[in-house]
């Protein structure tokens, strides 16, 4: 007998008790949806990190200066000299001083980060302009009262006429020479949030307190490593030990991050896909019981001349449809939830092509598995008991 | 040709062994009409399981058209029953989800045939008992003797040389249980063995030649019009003693 008959045997089988065949489903339908779902959403969080951390530069290298008391620490000299003789890895150089100082404008405190900035921040952190001018040299080296501000500010707080106007900072008339231009989404809580001042005036008024965050970039994905290494020896060569500081890399970053979350993608697959071994366990279930009132059946075909594996085939196909079934049946479902829930956390599921060929492959593999051992037993049923069972 | 040679059947039935069949030999030429006869516990159905290729006797050789069957594995058996016998039950044995041509068909497709000569080859057979207008419909649509008549079809499709009727009229009223008869009888003057199992003496004389089984013994073995042949001794009591009905007979 060939296996288009025998599938067509299986199909008119399970057709015949559409309830069982959907219950005994129920189990792959399950594990298969839940394994689709988890793999859609984790490949979209996937995405969605990747893409933050890109928005922030890959290239980007942090420099987090703990500091050792009283004793001298590195200072900004240093780091500009490292960006000038490292030209091959480092392209670009800017410390970052976060200051608590009060912002004003007119007699209304803005409640924003303020960010004292060297000239090239804007370079490294790949922000934009919209109107003005950046922070420059000149005001940093001057310590001269001027700032930029992000798109929100400018919203806010002047009505997207801020150019020009002042901000008082701890009492001091700022001027705005710059606005940003929105790089978030234009809310309080992000980035477009936010007021550059000089950096030598930010440690002015964080009382002269060592600057603790130098950015830098690297001149290209290649070069990150480098970079980062040369940054590190001048710092050890400095501090000699490096409990003093610490140079984060966001490539670094970005594969650590991707790690975990394999990590714990895989788990919850896993996890999922005990489902689906209960599911094969249902199908070995229902295909026993299945093969006990057919008995009879089996000795009538039997008697007609099937062999022992035309009976076996008969219900490894059976036991196979069924789950292959309920596997499509499992992805269909877990696309639409997994766009369904992608949408309420706000992730872009994607099932990806290779998750749905697996789970299909998956459930057939169960359903012969567990298909293998009913079969086996209706395949060896004797003939004449089997035709006298009632 | 069926040749049972000194067959033996003999069952393990905890401490004591059961002779089901007990030194039988008989030939049966091709087409013959024979009845093998005998009261429950009389062997004939495990005769009729050897014929069959159900079965193997424990002992002894069975013959078919030439060939020794009695020590085939389970597979070389089915493809015995499937191109050499033809099957036909007193419970008719149809497969109730199969519509009555499927049911039919069965037999040619476990024999490999393709679809469109299955199909021919079944429509024919369903002809030839009369029901082949009804080949779309499920068995639990037809009467009994309908049943009856799309089994001996399915037995038929596959045009084997033995036809093996166990109680084919068992089930059947005596009207319609006739016409089956009469429909073997047909059968065997086209030119088919039949083999025809019946503890019925008034069904078993329908055939040309009786073959009566006791305890596992054959007690006559001759034409089916000769008054000893409907001759059942131990027919009012299973109780007594196994020599008895035949020293009676004798």
């Amino acid at each position: 007998m060939s296996f288009s008959q025998s599938f067509r045997l299986a199909v008119k089988s399970l057709a015949t008790s559409k309830m069982r065949a959907l219950l005994t489903m129920l189990g792959i339908i399950i594990g298969v949806a839940a394994v689709i779902i988890i793999i859609s959403l984790g490949d979209g969080m996937n995405d969605m990190i990747n893409s933050e951390f890109e928005k922030m530069g890959t290239n980007l290298l942090q420099v987090q200066i703990m500091g050792r008391g009283t004793a001298q620490n590195i200072g900004e000299e240093e780091m500009y000299a490292l960006e000038d003789e490292n030209p091959d890895c480092i392209a670009a150089m800017s410390p970052s001083v976060s200051s608590v100082a009060t912002v004003k404008q007119g007699s209304e405190t803005l409640s924003t980060t303020l960010t004292g900035v060297g000239e090239e921040y804007i370079a490294v952190k790949s922000l934009e302009l919209s109107q003005g001018r950046f922070i420059q040299y000149i005001d940093t080296a001057r310590m001269q009262d001027v700032c930029v501000i992000g798109s929100y500010v400018n919203e806010e707080s002047f009505n997207g006429a801020g150019l020009g106007e002042t901000l008082s900072i701890n009492g001091n008339e700022y001027t705005i020479v710059g606005v940003l231009a929105e790089q978030a989404d234009n809310t309080s809580y992000g980035g477009d949030n936010s007021v550059y001042i000089p950096y030598t005036n930010a440690t002015r008024l964080n009382g002269n307190a060592v600057i603790s965050q130098y950015l830098f970039t690297a001149t290209s994905e290649d070069t990150n490593a480098r970079a980062k290494a040369v940054i590190e020896s001048r710092l050890e060569q400095f501090y000699g030990d490096d409990d003093y500081y610490m140079v984060i890399s966001m490539s670094e970053m970005m594969d650590m991050m991707g790690n975990i979350q394999g990590t714990v993608m895989t788990v919850l697959v896993a996890i999922a896909a005990i489902s689906l071994l209960v599911g094969g366990i249902g199908i070995m279930n229902i295909m026993l019981v299945s093969v006990t009132e057919r008995t009879r059946e089996i000795g009538i075909r039997k008697s007609l001349g099937a062999k022992g594996k035309d009976i076996r085939r008969q219900f490894i196909i059976e036991a196979g449809t069924t789950s292959v079934l309920g596997g499509i049946i499992g992805i269909v479902l877990g696309v639409s939830l997994a766009a369904v829930a992608g949408n309420i956390v706000g992730i872009t599921a994607k099932a990806s092509l290779s998750a749905i060929l697996i789970s299909t492959g998956v459930s057939l593999a169960v359903g012969v598995i567990f298909g293998y051992l009913p079969a086996n037993k209706a395949a060896k049923l004797n003939p004449i008991d089997a035709l006298r069972y009632e | 040709m069926i040749k049972f040679t000194d067959v033996y059947k003999i069952y393990q039935m905890g401490d004591t062994a059961v002779h089901a069949l007990d030194g039988v030999s008989f030939e049966i030429s091709d087409g013959e009409f024979v009845a093998i006869v005998g009261q429950s516990g009389s062997g004939k159905s495990t005769a009729m399981n050897i014929i069959g290729c159900l079965d193997v006797p424990t002992s002894g050789t069975y013959e078919l058209a030439g060939v020794d069957v009695s020590t085939m594995d389970d597979d070389q058996q089915a493809v015995i029953r499937n191109k050499m016998l033809g099957f036909i039950f007193q419970q008719y044995n149809l497969i109730p989800t199969l519509n009555v041509l499927e049911n039919v068909e069965l037999p040619l497709l476990y024999g490999g045939m393709p679809a469109s000569e299955r199909r021919s080859r079944a429509m024919k057979a369903l002809d030839m008992v009369g029901l082949s207008s009804k080949y779309r419909n499920r068995p639990n649509q037809l009467s009994g003797g309908q049943q009856q008549r799309v089994s001996i079809a399915r037995a038929l499709a596959g045009n084997p040389g033995v036809i093996l009727a166990d109680e084919p009229t068992g089930a059947l009223d005596s009207r319609t249980g006739r016409e089956v008869l009469s429909f073997l009888q047909q059968l065997n003057a086209a030119g088919h063995t039949i083999v025809l199992i019946t503890h019925d003496n008034s069904i078993a004389v329908r055939a040309q030649r009786i073959i009566r089984l006791q305890d596992g013994r054959i007690i006559y073995d001759g034409d089916a019009h000769d008054p000893r042949a409907v001759v059942q001794p131990t027919e009012s009591g299973a109780e007594e003693p196994a020599g008895f009905g035949e020293e009676d007979e004798a």
